[in-house]
Formats: structure tokens, C-alpha cells, sequence
């Protein structure tokens, strides 16, 4: 510890407590607050109306929202299955080939590009024409080739388009998990993989009853790390349909409320909404995190 | 190699030659569209200018022109880099300051009020949103850049000071023992000795937080608005998405626009990207 008086810390400490503190304290309290009020902007004023609890029942209530926590479910199910999936396929594959350091990259870049850029992408992918014309979409031209009639690949609800949703977002997430569970992996001592297959047993035994056991910590955080970041997608949604054709999810939600409609009320309490679901999640992170770090 | 082990590993690398196709192909098409005339765009798939790649004649710049100077692309760029690099500096400048106190300063509170800084990565931005945007509107913030670049300061403010504290907590004590001895102020052992030490530590965080906001379309949404005087490229290039859906070599061209820059980072600085990404994984 250096010793500075009394006052010079604040000067160190200081301007990141004040910004943190306007930025996201206040407004942490004063939207769940708000969520109790009407729809005004002003929380002090002539128009205020305290309505209880009309916007969670709401919430819970309205078709749209109840599409929207069912996606967001969706999402977090198989979002997280496939991209930690992949992941782990990825790395443990990629470990017995030699080209693994360039297929890691290809993998991995989608993770440097924003989601709306990948939006497009994907939406061109997903291009429709009707039957009869050529398709521009590579998708559906596989589809026509193979003698099918093309998908209107975005408008087909409710599971068609919301699987090519999450696949956008598995398609960018995939190589941030093949990334830490590769470094997991080549963290297990290879004496422990040839010990198994010496004494017979198969490559599906090795990997899962020594790799899987070994990877698993890891593979939980980095699956709440994408459960916590599934919750708030938003980008894609709102690029790729808004929320239409029944592809809501929360936070798209939210900010329709909030620019859209201009009821404050409600979307504070879907913001609300969504701080409640991510607090489990990153508790468990915080507490796995510790855990490691103590352990090691 | 012998036949009959290539042939057991043959299923090896069709899996992984699958996942590779999945992961070039969308963004191949993208890139090869964005140099096509509308009317071969429409008139035909991408894939179809391979078997006369080098006929000639289907290639050009000009959709790029067309983004860059009639759609405002280029003008978004200029705001894109306008908004990331001072929000990235005055954040990492910030949080190295805040570091520091909180890892070698003695004051009341140091350890619960650092748990609250970093605590707060918990909170999705969407809580911070309805009760600051009237005092941006009342102080004439919003759709300002200052604005948007406090805003994100703000916002990386709980990882890049954790990131950063890890970094300087775990320098050796006697660092700061033999500074003290030589008689040298908080300040310069911070700028002299901690800051040079922490450049590896500093080079992560600034990237992360870069491209975190340099891909960020929330944030610019909210506090910026859709005006395309201040708009950074996701902004437009999701406008372009909304009322030109269909004009795909405007979208290809201005989604490449809006990828340059990141991938040119992640090609030539990818050391220190793939620890910024996994770093910033966490983060709003």
C-alpha cells in the first residue's frame, strides 16, 4: 500500500465512482421504480400516474411478451447447446490435424465483425424468390437444386425462422467458445488421454470419461457467459425481421416500448424484466470464477 | 501414411471441412456480391460467376462508390471513428487512474466500493436507459458525440477497471517500496513506473473496448438517434437493411464497409484481439 493521505485516492478513484454512479446506479433504482408508474418520460411531474403492478401483469400477459420470453427461452436452450457444442467439438478436432491454426481463425472471426454486418450476411443467405425464379440465396438454391419448393426462410413461424435467427448468432459465438475450451483443453496432460488407450480403451471412452469430466468446469462457464449474453440479444433481431412474424425477444421488445410506442412505464419493467433472469446467471459465473481462482 | 489410417481419419476432416464451408461461404458470398453490377445480382446467384471468374468485366468498385458517397457511408465511418477512439481513451484513460487507487491506495471503503464498480457488470444497459435519456435531452447531450462517448466510458467502466486491477494487484510490492524509498510521489511511480509496466494489460483492454463500441448498435440507437449527421456505420448500414432490403449491392457493399476496419485489427493484431474478445465477453 502506498501512503497518500486521505484525500488523493478520491482523485484516483473518484471519477470512475461518479460516472459509474450516474450512469448506472441511479438509473438501475430509478427504473425499477418506474416500473411501477405510467407511461410519461418524467418521473416528477403533473402527468405521473402510479399504476402498480399494470405493466408486470403485462409483462406476463400480453401475446407479444409471452412470444418474446418464449424466444428468449428458445434462444437460451439452443444458442447455448450449440455454441458450447461446436465449441467443444471444434476443439477437441482441430487438436489432431495440422491446418488447426487456420481453421481457429476462420472460426473464430465472425467474433470481430459487428452483428449487424453478420445480419446481412445471413440475410442474403436466407434470400428468398418466389418458385420459378432463380434464387440469389445460396440456402434456397440448395433447397431448389435438391428439388424442393424455396422457404421463405425469416417469415416461416414460428420455428423455422426462429432457429435461422439463432443460427446467425450460433455462427458468431461458435469460435469464442472453441477458443477457451481449446486452451482448456490443451491444458489436460496427455499422459492421462494414452494411459486410457493403452489400456484399451476407445477415442468415444477417452473423450467422454477422461476429456469430458476434465472440460466440464470450463464448459460451464462459458456456457452461463452465452446464457448472459442470449438473454439480451438484440442486434440481430432487429436487424433481421424487428421482432416480426413472432421472432420477438425482450430487449428488442424494450426498446420498441421505449421508441415506439414511448410508454416508459412498460418498458422499464421489461428492462426490469431482463436484470431479473441475468442475476442467477451471473452469480453462478462469479461464484465458478472464484472457485478457480482459489483452486489454482 | 499408411491407406488404412487415412481412410479412418477421412471422416475427421470432412467434419471439420464442413464446419470451415458453413463459417467462409455466407461471408464469400457477401464479399463477392459487393463487387457485382444490380443486375447480375439479381439476375443470378454469386456462386455462378466462378466458371468465368477471370472473363472479366462482372467485377467493379462501383457499389462501393455508391455506399461511400450517396448512401453516407462514408460519412458514418468517420463518425464510427469519431465516437470509438475518444470514448476507447477517455474509458481506458479512466479506469487505469481508478485501478491503480483502488489496487495500491489506502482509503475508507476501498473494498466494498470496488465490489460496487465491478458489481455493476451485472446490470443489462437497458436498465440505464429511460432515466438518463431526459437528462441528455434537457442538457443537450443527446445526439452529441460527448454525450455518446461518457455514455460508453461509463458502461466499460466495471471490466476495464476489474481487467486493469487484476493486471496492477498482482505487480510485486517491492516495486512500489523501492519508488517510495527513492523518495517518489503517488503520481510518479503511477505514470513512471505502473503505466509503462501495464502497456500489454492496456493494449487488451483498448482493443476490446474499441471494437466492443466500434460494433455497438444499441447504444448509438438510443443516445444518438437515427441522424445520419451523427450516425456510426451500424446505425446506417441497419437503416440501409430497413429501407433498402432488397438493393443487395448497396447492403453488401456497405456491410463490408462497416467489417474493415475489425477484421484488419483481428488480422494484424490477433494476439492481443483474442485476449480482448475473451476479455470483453462479459461485458453490458
Amino acid at each position: 500500500m502506498l501512503h497518500t493521505g486521505r484525500w488523493r485516492p478520491w482523485l484516483y478513484v473518484g471519477p470512475a465512482l461518479l460516472l459509474t454512479g450516474f450512469f448506472l446506479v441511479y438509473p438501475t433504482v430509478m427504473t425499477i421504480v418506474r416500473s411501477f408508474f405510467g407511461r410519461t418520460a418524467q418521473l416528477f411531474g403533473p402527468n405521473v400516474e402510479f399504476v402498480g403492478l399494470r405493466n408486470w401483469a403485462y409483462v406476463f400477459t400480453n401475446r407479444v411478451m409471452l412470444a418474446a420470453l418464449r424466444n428468449n427461452a428458445l434462444w437460451a436452450v439452443l444458442f447455448t447447446g450449440c455454441t458450447v457444442g461446436f465449441g467443444l467439438a471444434l476443439a477437441v478436432l482441430l487438436d489432431r490435424v495440422r491446418y488447426e491454426k487456420l481453421v481457429k481463425s476462420v472460426i473464430f472471426i465472425p467474433a470481430a465483425i459487428s452483428m449487424v454486418g453478420a445480419s446481412v450476411i445471413w440475410k442474403f443467405v436466407y434470400a428468398y424468390r418466389p418458385p420459378g425464379v432463380e434464387q440469389i440465396g445460396i440456402l434456397n438454391a440448395f433447397v431448389v437444386a435438391l428439388g424442393g419448393e424455396p422457404v421463405g426462410w425469416l417469415i416461416a413461424r414460428p420455428w423455422v425462422n426462429n432457429l435461422c435467427l439463432i443460427a446467425v448468432g450460433v455462427w458468431i459465438w461458435t469460435g469464442f467458445c472453441m477458443v477457451i475450451l481449446s486452451a482448456a483443453y490443451k491444458n489436460i496432460p496427455r499422459q492421462l488421454m494414452e494411459a486410457a488407450r493403452i489400456d484399451g480403451a476407445t477415442e468415444w471412452h477417452v473423450f467422454r470419461h477422461v476429456i469430458l469430466p476434465l472440460l466440464a468446469p470450463t464448459a460451464a462457464v462459458v456456457a452461463t457467459t452465452m446464457v448472459i449474453q442470449v438473454l439480451k440479444v438484440f442486434d440481430i433481431v432487429f436487424v433481421m425481421t424487428n421482432g416480426n412474424f413472432d421472432t420477438e425477444v425482450i430487449a428488442n421488445r424494450m426498446y420498441k416500448e421505449m421508441f415506439n410506442f414511448f410508454n416508459y412505464g412498460r418498458a422499464s419493467a421489461i428492462a426490469v424484466v431482463l436484470l431479473i433472469l441475468i442475476i442467477p446467471f451471473m452469480i453462478l459465473n462469479i461464484r465458478r470464477f472464484t472457485q478457480q481462482k482459489g483452486g489454482r | 501414411m499408411d491407406p488404412r489410417r487415412m481412410a479412418s481419419r477421412a471422416p475427421l476432416h470432412l467434419v471439420i471441412l464442413l464446419f470451415s464451408a458453413i463459417w467462409i461461404i455466407p461471408t464469400l458470398g457477401l464479399l463477392i456480391t459487393s463487387f457485382r453490377d444490380p443486375a447480375g445480382i439479381a439476375g443470378s446467384g454469386w456462386w455462378t460467376v466462378f466458371p468465368r471468374l477471370f472473363s472479366g468485366g462482372q467485377f467493379s468498385l462501383q457499389n462501393y462508390v455508391g455506399v461511400i458517397l450517396r448512401e453516407g457511408l462514408g460519412r458514418s465511418f468517420l463518425n464510427s471513428l469519431a465516437i470509438s477512439i475518444p470514448a476507447t481513451m477517455i474509458s481506458t484513460f479512466i479506469a487505469s487512474f481508478a485501478a491503480f487507487g483502488f489496487a495500491w491506495m489506502r482509503f475508507t471503503g476501498r473494498r466494498w466500493l470496488f465490489m460496487l464498480v465491478v458489481g455493476l457488470m451485472v446490470i443489462p444497459l437497458q436498465m440505464t436507459f429511460i432515466p438518463i435519456l431526459p437528462i441528455y435531452r434537457k442538457l443537450a447531450l443527446a445526439g452529441t458525440f460527448p454525450g455518446i462517448w461518457l455514455a460508453h466510458t461509463a458502461y466499460g467502466l466495471p471490466l476495464t477497471t476489474y481487467l486493469l486491477h487484476s493486471f496492477m494487484s498482482g505487480l510485486p510490492k517491492d516495486l512500489f517500496d523501492s519508488a517510495a524509498i527513492d523518495g517518489a510521489s503517488a503520481f510518479t511511480t503511477f505514470s513512471r513506473i505502473v503505466i509503462p509496466i501495464s502497456v500489454p494489460a492496456l493494449a487488451s483492454v483498448f482493443i476490446f473496448q474499441f471494437l466492443w463500441i466500434w460494433n455497438d448498435l444499441l447504444v448509438a440507437l438510443i443516445y444518438l438517434g437515427a441522424r445520419p449527421r451523427v450516425a456510426p456505420m451500424t446505425v446506417t448500414v441497419a437503416n440501409l437493411v430497413t429501407n433498402r432490403g432488397q438493393d443487395w449491392e448497396l447492403l453488401t457493399a456497405a456491410a463490408f464497409v462497416s467489417m474493415a476496419l475489425p477484421l484488419f485489427v483481428f488480422f494484424s493484431l490477433q494476439r492481443y484481439f483474442v485476449r480482448g474478445i475473451l476479455a470483453g465477453s462479459v461485458k453490458g
